[in-house]
């Protein structure tokens, strides 16, 4: 019988026998003959990609609006070099359909050959999420010349804090969703021997989840720079979560200004922070602290993901490019309450959130303010839009409380022509 | 150290690429990087379980780590895969997890150094070479049609069976676990008599039929439990997994959600002598329809019925009751009683619940090394020993002379 079913196999008629068949008759003859387990790639030719083809009639995410049964069957038995799958970039997007209102990603990368590997998915969920960036045509510019920056110094009645974040990935290592639980630790101790190594107002200590004091623990909680376990089932879908706490720590330098996670949702996530409206001197900071990492990396041999089309390399497509997030929070009573609010912040390229992070809402009248782009943009040129943006809110809501009237500016330019 | 500083991105070294395995195929989860693992020494990879509490990490050694970290079933499911749940939930001091799982039927035997000695410790000290007997001859069972109406409201035996040549929850693909829904769907649509009944698919049914589920208690949901989700089996949901129950609504199949199959058959009041002919009869004729279609289930002489968990070995059967015990279960003794009639105690939520009104769920605490109709008969007799006891103390009699033996 196995014979027998081996030829069929082999016909030229396989595919229309595999087609007029269901799945389930197909194995039940092969079953009854073998001996020891049906191995993965028999497995793999007795589903066709059809068979697996994931069930996103009711899904709302780019991956869902992308991955069309055509470039399934294309790609689902590829592999990385790491052996990474596409059924595994995707699984976080099946699990989690999303929201009528809010389009999540919906897939993720497990290394950096994901984003090659798999390019006929990722290219057209990277032009969904960033306004049309196209991977294969553009390039994108990378600046962390800090010094370019104009007018950074907020009117800190209005503003309250300053925050600059972004990610950075170990190149060699694979990301979150697919590390060994050796490879986590490698990236821990390469980013924490770097670290160690910083100096003067960027001197610091680390503080591993695994063996942080009690005391510790509160004093990170109270400086609001602890970190938990993901319970997002965007993120544990994902399988980032795995092995939690092994290999994940908080770095942060003396004068808790500049803030390392190592090993959550990226191998490391950069922020630079404080109290104020003195956003060049953050983005400063900002650009010191990354250049000083990766020149103490790149002293023993290691350096980040990067690519002249992707820019920076990170786990999710969202956050390709700069990763960066730049932000202030604002009070900003009256123009909060104006109904041109939302379409000032959309032609200037800015996002609102709540004080609490993404998905809060907000308290009073203090906002976050961010900007929306990651790709295609320089940091230079998002932390200069932010600027310009913010000082543009200031002056609105400073107007507003003369009783002048407001403009909707003009929108702000998509991409680098 | 296994990663050379000398060259950065480890996977474009084209020597290592040579060196490792060449993997032609994976399954979707699964034996990610059991290759790229092998760059890394064992101690390297070693889990940190110096904070847990549970039967994996109990058994699984360095030594034995190193041993089996580079093996793998056919269907590509590895050490990793089989103990990722028990290193992500460190467990609780005074519940012991079992901190492990099977990927498929094989996974019990190529990874028998860890799952064996887990096995032992979880099921009594049942050893490698013990023999596993099935009996679902329910004739066999004397008595329990008599059970005390007054004070057991309601009687249910479940157990779970898994389909040979399948990847079990955590490990199969989408094309194999609706594959697994079609043949279930199908055995179970040919059923007829008393047994007859509908299937009702989770992504397709409509609100009436998923509020009506719910009244009637058989709707599972998504697994919130970190202890099955960190293992796999939730992802996809909720495609390919469905209710299907007879038309009596007294038997139940959970289709695609622990295991491949759940099967229950339950009706209210003391006859767990039916209950269990039904039981019976329906397993049998299922693994009937299933034959004919050239399927058979997991099953061998050592272990018995394969399931996903090695809690659920053997007979995979949790025979019990809901009783009113509120005297009893006051009683000093009650816990030990328990232990010599080899039963268990759960509030009426069923696992980790606390019981409400005096009200318990008593059940048989064994699963591997009984037979079905031996653990059910424990059942019935023990439940009918705890009956007259609470009939003893209501009467204001002492229950000393009803001290069981240790079974």
């Amino acid at each position: 019988m196995a014979s027998m079913f081996t030829r069929v196999l082999s016909g030229r008629n396989t595919a229309v026998i595999m087609a007029g068949l269901g799945a389930g008759t197909l194995v039940s003859s092969y079953i009854m003959t073998q001996e020891s387990g049906v191995t993965a790639g028999e497995k793999i030719k007795l589903y066709p990609p059809s068979a697996d083809y994931p069930d996103l009639r009711k899904h709302n995410n780019c991956m869902a609006s992308a991955l069309t049964p055509a470039i399934y069957g294309q790609l689902r038995d590829k592999l990385t070099p790491n052996n990474w799958s596409l059924d595994q970039c995707i699984q976080t997007g099946v699990d989690n359909p999303g929201h009528p209102f809010i389009k999540t990603v919906g897939m993720v990368a497990g290394d950096e050959e994901s984003y090659e590997v798999f390019a006929e998915i990722f290219n057209p969920v990277i032009k969904d999420r960033h306004n049309g960036y196209d991977p294969t045509t553009m390039k994108h510019p990378t600046d962390l010349d800090s010094s370019k920056i104009t007018s950074g110094m907020f009117d800190e009645n209005y503003v309250l804090s300053s925050r600059v974040r972004t990610g950075r990935s170990i190149r060699g290592l694979s990301l979150p969703p697919a590390c060994t639980r050796a490879e986590r630790r490698e990236v821990e101790r390469v980013t924490v021997q770097a670290l160690s190594g910083l100096k003067d107002d960027l001197a610091g200590k680390y503080y591993s989840l695994t063996e942080m004091t009690e005391q510790e623990q509160q004093q990170l909680i109270d400086d609001h720079f602890l970190f938990d376990k993901p319970v997002s089932p965007l993120l544990t879908c994902a399988g980032m979560a795995r092995d939690w706490p092994d290999a994940r720590g908080i770095w942060h330098n003396n004068e808790k200004t500049f803030l390392i996670w190592i090993n959550e949702e990226d191998h490391t996530r950069v922020i630079s922070m404080e109290k104020g409206g003195n956003m060049k001197r953050v983005f400063e900071r900002f650009c010191r602290g990354l250049k000083e990492v990766e020149r103490l990396i790149q002293e023993r041999g290691w350096e980040f993901m990067w690519n002249e089309h992707l820019g920076y390399i990170l786990t999710c497509p969202s956050n390709l490019g700069t990763g960066l997030r730049a932000g202030v929070h604002v009070r900003l009573p009256l123009l909060s309450k104006d109904s041109r609010f939302n379409k000032i912040l959309d032609n200037l390229r800015l996002q609102k959130r709540g004080t609490g992070g993404v998905d809060t809402a907000a308290v009073g009248d203090t906002f976050d303010i961010s900007n929306l782009d990651r790709l295609g943009k320089s940091e230079v040129e998002l932390v200069q839009c932010v600027v310009d943006g913010v000082n543009y809110l200031i002056d609105c809501e400073k107007k507003l409380e003369k009783g002048q009237d407001i403009t909707i500016p003009s929108p702000v330019a998509q991409f680098r022509k | 150290m296994a990663l050379s500083s000398q060259h950065g991105c480890l996977s474009m070294n084209p020597r290592l690429l040579e060196n490792q395995c060449k993997v032609d195929a994976i399954m979707p989860f699964g034996n990610t990087h059991n290759q790229l693992k092998m760059n890394y020494t064992a101690e390297q990879e070693y889990p940190d379980l110096s904070k847990h509490n549970n039967h994996m990490a109990k058994v699984l050694t360095p030594e034995m780590y190193a041993n089996l970290r580079d093996k793998q079933t056919p269907s590509g499911f590895t050490l990793d895969d089989v103990i990722q749940t028990g290193v992500d939930n460190p467990g609780h001091p005074f519940i012991m997890t079992v901190g492990c799982v099977a990927g498929d039927e094989e996974t019990y035997e190529v990874f028998k150094d860890l799952l064996d000695p887990v096995i032992e410790d979880r099921h009594g000290g049942y050893k490698p070479t013990d023999k596993h007997k099935t009996d679902l001859n329910p004739d066999n069972l004397q008595g329990g049609d008599d059970l005390d109406p007054n004070y057991v409201l309601s009687s249910r035996v479940r157990t779970g069976r898994s389909i040979r040549g399948f990847c079990l929850p955590p490990h199969c693909s989408r094309g194999e676990r609706r594959g697994i829904e079609g043949l279930s769907v199908e055995a179970l649509g040919a059923l007829d008599g008393d047994l007859k009944g509908k299937y009702y698919a989770l992504k397709d049914m409509t609100e009436e039929e998923q509020q009506q589920l719910i009244d009637d208690h058989f709707l599972f949901d998504k697994p919130v439990s970190p202890l099955l989700l960190a293992s796999g089996m939730a992802r996809d949901w909720p495609d390919a997994r469905g209710i299907w129950h007879n038309d009596n609504k007294t038997f139940l199949v959970w289709v695609n959600e622990e295991d491949h199959l759940r099967v229950i058959s339950m009706q209210k009041g003391g006859n767990m002598k039916e209950v269990f002919n039904r039981f019976c009869t329906g397993l049998t004729k299922i693994e009937e329809l299933f034959k004919e279609k050239g399927h058979e289930f997991m099953w061998n002489e050592h272990l018995g019925y394969v399931l996903t968990c090695p809690s659920n070995l053997g007979t995979g059967l949790r025979g019990g009751v809901h009783v009113k015990l509120p005297n009893v279960s006051k009683h000093e003794k009650f816990g030990e009683i328990l232990k010599r009639l080899r039963l268990q105690k759960r509030g009426t939520g069923g696992v980790d619940t606390a019981a409400v009104g005096g009200v318990f769920d008593i059940s048989n605490a064994d699963r591997l090394g009984f037979s079905e109709v031996e653990l059910v008969q424990m059942v019935v007799d023990g439940v009918k020993l705890l009956v007259d006891m609470e009939k003893c103390l209501e009467a204001g009699q002492s229950i000393d002379d009803l001290m069981p033996e240790q079974k």
